[in-house]
Parts: C-alpha cells; sequence; structure tokens
C-alpha cells in the first residue's frame, strides 16, 4: 500500500480508485448474484431483475422485495417495506453531508443516489482521511453499482440452472463486508463501546418483535450515547 | 402480478429509497452543524455497521441461532481477525466466504 496523495491537486489515480472500489466489487458480484438467483425464481423477468438494481439498488431490500414478490404481497406494502427497510441511509446520508459542502448540487445528488451500506462505509473511511473529492468518489460509486447490475444480471440468466447459492456461501459476503467495514471503523476503546452497545440493543429490538426498526433505533440510541459521551468528556477537560 | 403493476412497484421503491438518501445530504451540507450533533454524527457509521452486523449473523430464518451450529458466528472470527490485523475489506470478504463454504462442504 503506498501513501495516499491528499495534496491540492488530485491526480487522475485510477488505480488507486480501482483498489477502493475493488472490495465492494467483489463483495456485489456474489449478492448480485444471488439475488438474481433468487429473482428469477421468485418470477420476475431478467428485464425486470434488471431494472430494479438499476432504479433502487439497495441490497438487502431488493432482497426482501423478491421474498414478498413471490408471495404475490400489495405493491404499497412492498414499497412501504422498502422504506422502512432502507430509511438507514437517512442517517448515512447526514453523516456524510458535512464533508460534501463543497460539492456541485448535482454531484450531491448522483451521489445520494448510490448511497450503499458498503459505499457509506467506504466513504466514510475516506473522507476521514480528506479524500472527498467529487469525481473519484463518484465514479468509485458506478463502479460499485455496476458491479452490482453486472451480479444481477449474471444471477438472472443463471437463475434457472441454479437452485440454491449455499454451497457457495454466497450468502455470506453481506454478514464478511459488515464485518470489515464495522472493524475499520472502530478508532478507540469509545467506537468500540458504541458499537457492542448498539450492536446488542439492535438484536434485543429485533427479539422484542421491532423487527423493521431494530437497526434505525439502536443506532439513534447508541450514536446518542457516544455524543453524550464526548461532550462529557470535553467539559472535563 | 401484471407486468404494470411490476414496474410501478419498482419505481416505487426506487422513489422511498431514494428521497432518504438525498435529503440530509442535500439540506445538511452547507449547514454549520452544532457539537453535539457533529460528535453524534460521527459514532452514526460505527453504531448503523454494529446494529446491521449482529442481527445479521445471528438471525437464522426468524430467530436467533446462538449455537455452535451457526456456522457465521464461527465464520466472522476469522473473518474479524483479517479485517482488524491486514485492514482489508476484500481479504475478509474473501476469506470469510471461503470459510463457510469449507465448514458447509464437511457439515451437512
Amino acid at each position: 500500500m503506498t501513501e495516499i496523495q491528499t495534496s491540492s491537486f488530485p491526480k487522475p489515480a485510477w488505480g488507486h480508485t480501482l483498489s477502493t472500489a475493488m472490495p465492494v466489487v467483489l463483495g456485489y458480484l456474489p449478492i448480485g448474484f444471488a439475488y438474481g438467483v433468487l429473482a428469477i425464481n421468485a418470477g420476475l423477468s431478467i428485464f425486470q431483475i434488471v431494472l430494479m438494481s438499476i432504479i433502487v439498488y439497495a441490497g438487502s431490500s431488493q432482497l426482501i422485495a423478491v421474498s414478498l414478490f413471490a408471495q404475490a404481497i400489495h405493491p404499497l406494502s412492498i414499497i412501504a417495506t422498502t422504506f422502512i427497510v432502507n430509511l438507514r441511509h437517512l442517517l448515512m446520508s447526514a453523516a456524510l453531508a458535512p464533508h460534501l459542502s463543497e460539492w456541485k448540487k448535482r454531484q450531491v445528488a448522483l451521489f445520494s443516489f448510490e448511497l450503499t451500506d458498503e459505499s457509506f462505509g467506504v466513504h466514510s473511511l475516506r473522507f476521514d482521511r480528506g479524500e472527498n473529492q467529487p469525481k473519484p468518489t463518484i465514479t468509485i460509486n458506478i463502479i460499485c453499482q455496476s458491479a452490482w447490475i453486472l451480479g444481477s444480471f449474471l444471477g438472472a440468466v443463471a437463475g434457472n440452472l441454479i437452485q440454491d447459492v449455499r454451497p457457495f456461501a454466497l450468502d455470506y459476503a453481506l454478514p464478511a463486508m459488515f464485518i470489515a467495514l464495522l472493524v475499520l471503523q472502530i478508532k478507540n476503546r469509545t467506537y468500540l463501546l458504541i458499537a457492542v452497545f448498539s450492536a446488542i440493543l439492535s438484536l434485543i429490538l429485533w427479539q422484542f418483535g421491532v423487527t423493521q426498526w431494530h437497526v434505525i433505533i439502536a443506532t439513534i440510541i447508541a450514536a446518542s450515547i457516544g455524543a453524550g459521551v464526548d461532550t462529557w468528556q470535553n467539559q472535563q477537560s | 402480478m401484471a407486468e404494470s403493476t411490476v414496474l410501478i412497484t419498482l419505481v416505487g421503491m426506487a422513489l422511498v429509497t431514494y428521497i432518504p438518501r438525498l435529503i440530509p445530504a442535500w439540506f445538511l451540507r452547507d449547514k454549520h452543524l452544532p457539537a453535539f450533533l457533529i460528535a453524534w454524527l460521527r459514532y452514526v457509521p460505527v453504531a448503523v455497521l454494529a446494529a446491521l452486523l449482529l442481527p445479521s449473523l445471528l438471525i437464522e430464518g426468524d430467530q436467533i441461532n446462538f449455537s455452535t451450529s451457526n456456522l457465521y458466528l464461527w465464520a466472522a472470527i476469522p473473518a474479524g481477525l483479517v479485517a482488524w490485523k491486514k485492514k482489508s475489506l476484500f481479504g475478509t470478504v474473501i476469506l470469510g466466504m471461503l470459510v463457510v463454504a469449507i465448514l458447509r462442504w464437511f457439515i451437512p
């Protein structure tokens, strides 16, 4: 790994942009593939499967939607579920917002469209290092979404041949990515404690039947405690 | 479901996904935020990723599996170590999937 240039004259560092996007690409290809396989088996057409990956672009909610389509759930219910599952991006968008102050409006609009859990994880690390130039950021997003669309398409094409994605452990790409993104975010002991607290709270809420809102509620409470601890420590010193 | 109904559903899904992604980035980016809110936003990444991770490891179907038969949990150990020691997103994902695939191969 070479030193990262953060000088005021950004170079066309294609290699760096590609290597930043690569882990997400390698996660999205198999998960997108799994989504395509499941969606074909749920009765969606290749066109619909690829279209969803282009205009919705939200992995977990697409997988949930597929299972709802398969059960012929009412469209409004599918849309409402998608809304709730993806509401967590509100917090991610807010967390990244301060880094976008120099950006043009259309760049913000394009960037937000491709804001996923994984791209958020990657960009929150980059932005902390001062790498928040719009062009490489949006390029990384476009590479990631292309991988998602390609994976979906290949899965849809192969869908009639494959009934089970489990032997290839395609289903573990998502948890593994969360592990890496989380570990990379932990900067000191307070972060670690907040992470442990949020994880356990999220699980407890889910166990008590809060199966749609557990992530959002746990995040809000845990981040508030973290901010409270920070504020308190600043007052002490 | 009719072709047109599916398409309308997809457009609806796209809208309700895009709006929460856009609104905060659009309206908060040029505001001077209070110190507490900035501190709060600093903790959102760890909090949200942790809140997503633990349920994704432990929930199988519609219940919590906290037993030794949960391969996701076992695979999380080497994956977490690689993430911590190597700081590699790619290495973590590949190793995690490899461990789960191998475990499934040996444990029917």
